[in-house]
């Protein structure tokens, strides 16, 4: 599978995606770390993809979201955008009604990671 | 890449705008860009930071920006 399926996959497949610089135990960039915080503040199961072991993740995500700054927040598949936006709609009340609407107030809440790596068909 | 020159693309972009930028840390490379400008009416926070990135996307691709944080506002 190509890199930008595998890419596509997770925002497809996972509740909430989120490609950031580091890890969520160890984030190497304040922006993904303020992400990481509204949406884990705002309830939201978190599936996050590192971009920074091969630089190729993060070319093929911007081709693929149209956005050209890390992290960047996917609901359902949908951009919901980048740290500056997931901070407002979370310090609003947005974040959390729309995870409710989406998702359900009785969602899980998980943290796992994912890493994306080309593979040969 | 100098202040003056993120707040005139944006000031191309915005002619309506009201544009601030700030250098956080004096490094110029991370930036805030505030923009209230009556193009944001009826857009979603995406589609508002989509115009307000595609205005700066040569200085964001050949990297002299490196970090962006963005601020949006309608206006009448």
């Amino acid at each position: 599978m190509t890199l930008r399926d595998q890419i596509k996959n997770v925002i497809d497949d996972e509740p909430v995606a989120i490609f950031i610089k580091g890890t969520p135990e160890r984030p190497a960039c304040g922006n993904s770390m303020r992400a990481l915080q509204a949406l884990w503040n705002a309830g939201a199961p978190i599936t996050a993809v590192d971009v920074l072991p091969d630089p190729q993740i993060r070319q093929e995500l911007t081709a693929l979201s149209d956005w050209p700054t890390i992290p960047q927040v996917f609901v359902k598949g949908e951009l919901l955008g980048g740290a500056d936006i997931t901070e407002e709609l979370f310090a609003s009340g947005e974040l959390a009604r729309k995870l409710d609407d989406v998702l359900g107030e009785e969602r899980e809440q998980v943290l796992k990671t994912v890493a994306v790596v080309a593979t040969a068909t | 890449m100098a202040i003056e020159t993120i707040r005139a693309l944006l000031e191309e972009a915005f002619p309506d705008g009201e544009v601030e930028v700030v250098d956080r840390t004096g490094g110029d490379d991370h930036f805030h860009v505030s923009v209230a400008s009556g193009s944001f009416a009826g857009l979603s926070l995406v589609e508002q930071h989509r115009l307000v990135n595609r205005a700066l996307a040569d200085p964001l691709s050949d990297g002299s920006i490196h970090e962006l944080r963005i601020t949006t506002k309608g206006r009448e």
